[in-house]
């Protein structure tokens, strides 16, 4: 580990501290419907797009009509993107001549952008026409962070909003996020981006040869503008098969730096926009603070894990830190921050290949996505996955002194618990059923890349990652039918089975009434509140998920001690 | 529900229009207007020819040449088939190929200081990595002197120039382009 190397780590987490109440701020305005300083540009076009919807501006949703919105939406995007990616060879904007998507892959590939997971299965480079990538991925990118952002709106108007039965309205919230948070975000830093190198044309593919004679064919494409809202909705779906870690979506450790900071600041301005919502700061910062936490405690595990590197490789007299999928602009510090980074919120871009990590390096993002993706979480999800948390640490900590338990005000009584506990049990259930049958059955075994405890890890990472809505890899993975439909099915119950209940929850509270604080009421933003938090989320997680990861990655880390190979 | 539906539908069409189909176009007319250069894929040139992009890496094998890390993207160096190996770090496999690296490196650079340094024995994420280590250059360094007849210290002092350091002294790692070294190189001449 360098100096250099912890240095930019903690300069990353300066910049996302010093954007979080600006942010948020901001944030709380949109969603509160005031008006901000993009209004004389934004709101002549939000007003029309109302109006082509048949959207009412103020009309209220209960939970119910709020989630049905969500569904129907979802289900109508995916259908949409089913079809343009089967149909691709007929349609404009094709300069390679990439045939149709095969149904299975298409399916995959089509619930993997409606449900903000972006698992990447195809190869953009060689399977997806650039029709394809901006107004089918690309779009995805924006909608489906606006579904996740609007979702966990509508939940914090249930803590807040009492006696009431609506949460907002969905559309409204859909729209306005798009239009006054990630459009112009993605202008901005989308030219920045292209500044960096990152290409934005509409080129066929071009053949160069360099001066020793070597033939390359240098892809294309309007990449820039897909790259950011990749990155700021937490998508983190590739143009290209490499994904950030390929220099023409990343040139440079600068770009780099942006680049994670767009993945962690909607995630860290919620917190904030929280906070603002429920007239209480500290609230938001006490959720900020436990995240922070577990980040930093997973960057510092990675980090050691990849700048000790591989014992064998050692032997061979070779030393230095783990460079195995590794690009040299950025080195073991960038790429082990980068892994932390896209897993702790659902983005799932890379910069380095996981499935190369050392074992310890490649259990932290495995871990951190076991977490719920709660660390400054996904567009959205990372928050509401919080209050899931919160309620059950308010709930724990209420059964431990045998008060009735309450959260701002709000007394949580058992229907609330249910809805928590079923949402916090959706991500354990989903990810070991499918890895112990895909651990024993031909079909799962078949497309494995690596051997011994490293091919389980390889399984459990893609039934994880699916169901956390993550889509980041141990790559090696290849696609079959049987994995493109179980990865298929487990990112749409990742979604949806986990939204729904929190909806439920939010719609739940918003109909209670306000109880006076009193001397016996917990304070939740107390660091004895956050370290409970804390305590809460580390061993929900670690009691469902150590058996299955000390099969993989513990194991293998003790083998590569051991010189190991398989 | 149907209502639901067909608000969908109609939100689909109106979004597909302006993020999906008029940002990225706008996007594109402005980035051609203000980094043409750079929207287009950094294109270097060599006697008006197009020799490469400075940001994708090329496939190096004469010994006149720095070479580049290893690459599993298609036979090597392919941008329309990104990625890395993707083998663990108990992979048998991963093992021997940087085994037979080794050797072969150590049979093409018999006066280079000692052991190749990690980033020449690893493929890297992209396989199209287009740079290469400050401490890699200098290990290549003996074998480009020697096939063009140069004093050492040349190109030792070629790659100096070329080196470029962490971002603000922090980002990323010190790293050397080596479509750029090279031609620097055939510049020399």
């Amino acid at each position: 580990m360098t100096f250099a190397g912890w240095l930019q780590a903690i300069v990353f987490f300066l910049i996302i501290l010093a954007i979080t109440k600006p942010l948020g701020t901001y944030m709380a305005k949109v969603f509160g419907g005031e008006r901000t300083f993009l209004a004389p540009v934004v709101r002549p076009l939000e007003r029309l797009i109302y109006r082509l919807c048949g959207v009412r501006e103020d009309e209220e949703m209960t939970w119910h009509a709020y989630a049905l919105s969500m569904l129907a939406f979802s289900a109508i995007s995916f259908f949409y993107l089913y079809v343009l990616l089967r149909t691709q060879k007929w349609l404009p904007l094709n300069p390679q001549h990439f045939d149709n998507m095969s149904p299975d892959l298409a399916w995959n590939t089509a619930i993997s952008f409606t449900t903000n997971t972006n698992w990447q299965f195809y190869s953009g480079e060689s399977a997806m026409s650039y029709l394809s990538q901006m107004a089918g991925l690309a779009w995805h990118n924006f909608v489906s962070a606006a579904v996740g952002i609007a979702i966990a709106v509508a939940v914090v108007r249930g803590v807040v909003r009492t006696s009431v039965k609506t949460l907002g309205n969905f559309w409204v919230d859909l729209t306005r996020c798009s239009l006054y948070i990630l459009l112009p975000i993605s202008i901005v830093v989308g030219l920045y981006l292209v500044s960096s190198g990152v290409p934005q044309n509409f080129h066929a593919y071009q053949t160069v040869v360099s001066p020793e004679g070597f033939r390359q064919t240098i892809t294309g494409g309007p990449m820039a503008s897909q790259e950011v809202i990749k990155e700021l909705g937490t998508n983190g779906g590739g143009f290209v098969n490499a994904n950030s870690a390929s220099p023409n979506e990343n040139p440079s450790p600068l770009s780099n730096l942006v680049e994670m900071l767009l993945i962690f600041s909607l995630g860290a301005g919620l917190t904030y926009m929280y906070g603002k919502m429920v007239k209480d700061t500290r609230q938001g910062w006490a959720i900020f603070t436990a995240m922070a936490i577990l980040f930093f405690a997973g960057f510092a595990v990675a980090y050691q894990a990849e700048a000790a590197g591989n014992p064998i490789v050692h032997a061979m007299g070779v030393s230095g830190g783990n460079m195995e999928g590794k690009e040299c602009r950025f080195g073991v510090s960038a790429s082990a921050l980068f892994a932390t980074v896209t897993t702790d919120t659902s983005c799932g871009a890379v910069n380095s290949m996981l499935d190369s990590f050392m074992p310890l390096g490649g259990l932290v993002p495995l871990v951190d996505m076991q977490l719920g993706e709660t660390v400054f979480g996904g567009a959205g999800s990372g928050l509401y996955g919080m209050i899931v948390f919160v309620v059950l640490t308010v709930f724990i900590a209420g059964l431990m002194v045998g008060r009735t338990p309450e959260y701002l005000g709000k007394k949580i009584e058992h229907r609330e618990v249910q809805f928590a506990i079923l949402a916090a049990l959706v991500t354990p259930v989903l990810c070991l059923v499918p890895t112990a049958v895909a651990a024993i059955v031909p079909a799962g075994l078949a497309t494995l890349n690596n051997g011994g405890p490293h091919g389980f890890s390889e399984i459990l990472y893609a039934f994880t990652s699916t169901n956390a809505n993550n889509g980041s890899a141990f790559a090696g993975l290849g696609p079959n039918l049987f994995y493109n439909v179980l990865t298929g099915t487990n990112m749409m119950f990742g979604r949806f089975a986990v939204a729904i209940p929190a909806l439920a929850l939010a719609g739940a509270l918003a109909g209670k009434k306000s109880v006076a604080e009193s001397a016996g009421t917990f304070t939740t933003y107390s660091p004895i509140f956050v370290a409970l938090l804390i305590g809460v989320i580390v061993i929900v997680g670690a009691l469902t998920f150590l058996p299955a990861d000390a099969l993989g990655p513990i194991v293998e880390h003790l083998l590569v001690l051991q010189g190991k190979t398989f | 529900m149907l209502r639901y539906l067909g608000t969908s539908l109609r939100m689909t069409i109106v979004s597909v229009i302006l993020l999906g189909i008029i940002y990225p176009f706008a996007m594109t007319g402005l980035a051609q207007l203000v980094f043409p250069w750079q929207a287009n894929g950094s294109f270097v040139t060599v006697n008006g020819k197009v020799a490469g992009s400075s940001i994708v890496g090329q496939l190096w094998t004469k010994p006149q040449y720095f070479q580049g890390r290893p690459s599993a993207a298609g036979k090597g160096y392919d941008p329309t088939s990104t990625g890395g190996t993707n083998y663990g770090a108990t992979s048998k496999k991963l093992i021997d190929s940087i085994q037979a690296r080794i050797a072969l490196l150590e049979k093409q650079n018999p006066h280079a200081p000692g052991p190749p340094p990690i980033d020449l024995v690893t493929s890297s994420a992209s396989g199209i990595d287009p740079d290469i280590s400050p401490d890699d250059a200098y290990w290549e360094a003996p074998r480009v002197a020697a096939a063009r007849h140069l004093p050492l210290s040349r190109v030792q002092g070629l790659i100096a120039a070329h080196v470029r350091g962490r971002t603000f002294g922090f980002l990323g790692e010190p790293r050397v382009n080596v479509l750029e070294l090279n031609l620097a190189l055939d510049r020399l001449r």
